[in-house]
């Protein structure tokens, strides 16, 4: 019975019940998103590292792992490939253009031949001074065919060819080009290897590293899994505010909602304390109300993520990639919750210690 | 339980309210006796200490001084808790305004006070008959929005005794009926203290309605003027 009259109770106001159900929603989906933006973008790069095919990566001394800061000099490619093991060995430059965008410097055959080969959708590989290659992402989000021009780094390049995602970087241009373009001349971000047999990674990996004390060297593996939330800096406190901010409006929302429907029914509560309704009672039909609400706008959240990220899909998949997160949805859910349970809290109380008779007496 | 005494009694009933900085002496010692089965019509002008009387025999407010004592209980020793548990099993109310939920059905508004009473497990048959005495079976699952005046205090009626209280407190209950209607409600009320031997105190301003009753007591001023 109880729950029959929290139903029609809902049911009674379903402007008030959309608008609030909406309003969690959205908090549920800002949330969803944005870790889902975090771990979508992570995995993309990993999966894009490990489509470069190699076992080793080297970086230079001091630089972050997962970062683009620092560079050393391209000598290190030839001594890297004629160390025991060494099959292949490729270094790229990696220059940023935006926040989330790069622009990737490859020697073309040596990368082809670690990666086993770009495969092209359309166009082709480097021919010319001003060619450029991009992915299909990159494409399809700024609408680029082969032959097209685009703009990068303030110039104009003839995109060549358009290749199947997947290939460590979006924008690939040769190497020397992109060295002389930035005043890297004789620099790369990081050196690929490509051994005769991975079971020899750690060996390789030993023996580098006493050869090549403070830099960087790690397992494709190792590198890979150091794509988390956690290691990049600042990202988790900043899904830490952005879950704070949620609750803070699941709070407002139902404040406000539950607020008004006390307010409202304030002679319907005065109703059932006549019949003998506790103020539990009371303020358990309010509880039930928001926890519907909040499972409500959870179910909504969950659902409006699936949209959001068709957008992102649909208008920025080469700068974008947004993961779904089933094991977040119980999190973004009980957040929901929690910020809406307190939100109905003082309106709750306020039903429950309300006066009978001054109840009944309302207009 | 006081089976051969008043179900009700009242002595020197006191209650005053303060309003601002104002106490406002709405009973000034009461004293009144009802039996068992009784219907009693209370009259009395504006400001008479009508409604307080039944606020305080409801158990929606506690007696400031006095004793008033329902089924042998003392009001003024129950604590709130015992007060909304008064309201479950021993007191009804029917008012003026009805005062259904409107969000449930007819049906649903009269089953709330059984669930709130911890007797939705009992058996059915008290509920039918409830129903078939006022009459309303064909009108129950209409929300109150869709049923007339007759109809929605009739249902508050339903309400009301669906748990056989011990009093049933009516505070103007044909206030806001036509003269059909009123009859008809009155007639009803009649009917359930004749049938079901239930007690029930009544307010009205009309003396028509008042003459349903077996009794008819004036208040004045917060005190019974006179018992007829």
């Amino acid at each position: 019975m109880i729950n029959k009259l929290v139903v029609e109770n809902l049911k009674h106001r379903p402007v008030r019940t959309l608008l609030s159900t909406i309003a969690i929603g959205v908090q549920v989906t800002m949330v969803l998103t944005l870790v889902g933006l975090s771990r979508g973008m992570l995995e993309d790069q990993a999966r894009r590292s490990r489509g470069v095919g190699a076992d080793i990566l080297v970086r230079p001394p001091g630089s972050s792992i997962i970062g683009l800061s620092g560079n050393m000099t391209e000598k290190l490619v030839p001594f890297l490939r004629k160390q025991p093991h060494v099959a292949l060995a490729t270094g790229v430059l990696i220059e940023p253009t935006g926040m989330f965008s790069s622009v990737t410097g490859v020697d073309f055959q040596d990368f082809s031949k670690m990666t086993g080969g770009f495969r092209f959708i359309a166009g082709h590989g480097f021919e010319k001074p001003d060619d450029v290659i991009v992915d299909e992402y990159y494409a399809k989000q700024n609408k680029v065919h082969a032959g097209d021009y685009v703009t990068i780094k303030n110039k104009r390049w003839h995109v060549a060819g358009i290749f199947e995602q997947g290939k460590l970087a979006r924008i690939i241009l040769p190497i020397d080009v992109l060295q002389n373009l930035t005043g890297n001349t004789g620099k790369v971000t990081s050196v690929y290897l490509k051994l005769d047999n991975p079971a020899n990674t750690q060996s390789v990996i030993q023996e580098l590293r006493s050869r090549l004390q403070d830099y960087q060297i790690y397992s494709i593996d190792e590198f890979v899994s150091q794509f988390s939330v956690n290691n990049v800096p600042m990202l988790r406190e900043f899904i830490y505010v952005v879950i704070g901010l949620g609750i803070i409006v699941g709070f407002l929302v139902v404040f406000l909602s539950m607020y008004t429907a006390v307010l409202e029914r304030t002679r319907e509560i005065g109703v059932l304390k006549a019949i003998g309704a506790s103020s539990g009672f009371i303020l358990n039909v309010l509880l039930r109300e928001t926890a519907v609400l909040a499972v409500m706008g959870s179910v909504l959240g969950i659902i409006l993520t699936y949209g959001t990220r068709w957008m992102i899909m649909t208008f920025a998949p080469g700068t974008l990639i947004q993961a779904i997160v089933p094991d977040w949805w119980p999190i973004a859910a009980a957040i929901a919750i929690g910020g809406a349970l307190l939100g109905a809290a003082y309106p709750g109380m306020k039903a429950a210690r309300q006066d009978a008779i001054e109840a009944l007496a309302y207009e | 339980m006081n089976n051969g005494g008043p179900i009700v009694s009242v002595r020197g009933l006191k209650k005053t309210y303060r309003v601002g900085e104002v106490d406002v002496n709405a009973l000034r010692g009461v004293d009144l006796d009802i039996a068992r089965g009784e219907f009693v019509s209370i009259i009395g002008p504006s400001g008479s200490g009508k409604s307080t009387l039944f606020n305080v025999l409801g158990g929606l407010t506690p007696p400031s001084a006095g004793q008033v004592f329902i089924e042998g209980r003392n009001l003024r020793d129950l604590t709130e808790g015992e007060r909304t548990q008064l309201r479950k099993t021993t007191v009804g109310f029917v008012f003026q305004k009805y005062n259904l939920l409107p969000t449930l059905t007819a049906r649903d508004n009269i089953e709330i006070a059984r669930y709130i009473a911890g007797r939705t497990g009992e058996d059915d048959t008290q509920f039918a008959e409830t129903l078939r005495l006022l009459g309303i079976e064909k009108r129950l699952h209409h929300k109150p929005r869709a049923l007339s005046g007759g109809e929605q205090q009739r249902v508050a009626i339903a309400r009301g005794i669906v748990n056989r209280p011990a009093i049933l407190l009516a505070d103007e209950p044909t206030g806001n009926l036509d003269t059909e209607n009123s009859n008809a409600v009155l007639a009803l009320l009649r009917d359930l203290n004749q049938r079901l031997n239930q007690t029930i105190l009544m307010i009205t301003h009309n003396p028509e309605a008042a003459a349903y009753g077996h009794r008819i007591i004036t208040m004045r001023d917060g005190r019974v003027e006179s018992s007829t």
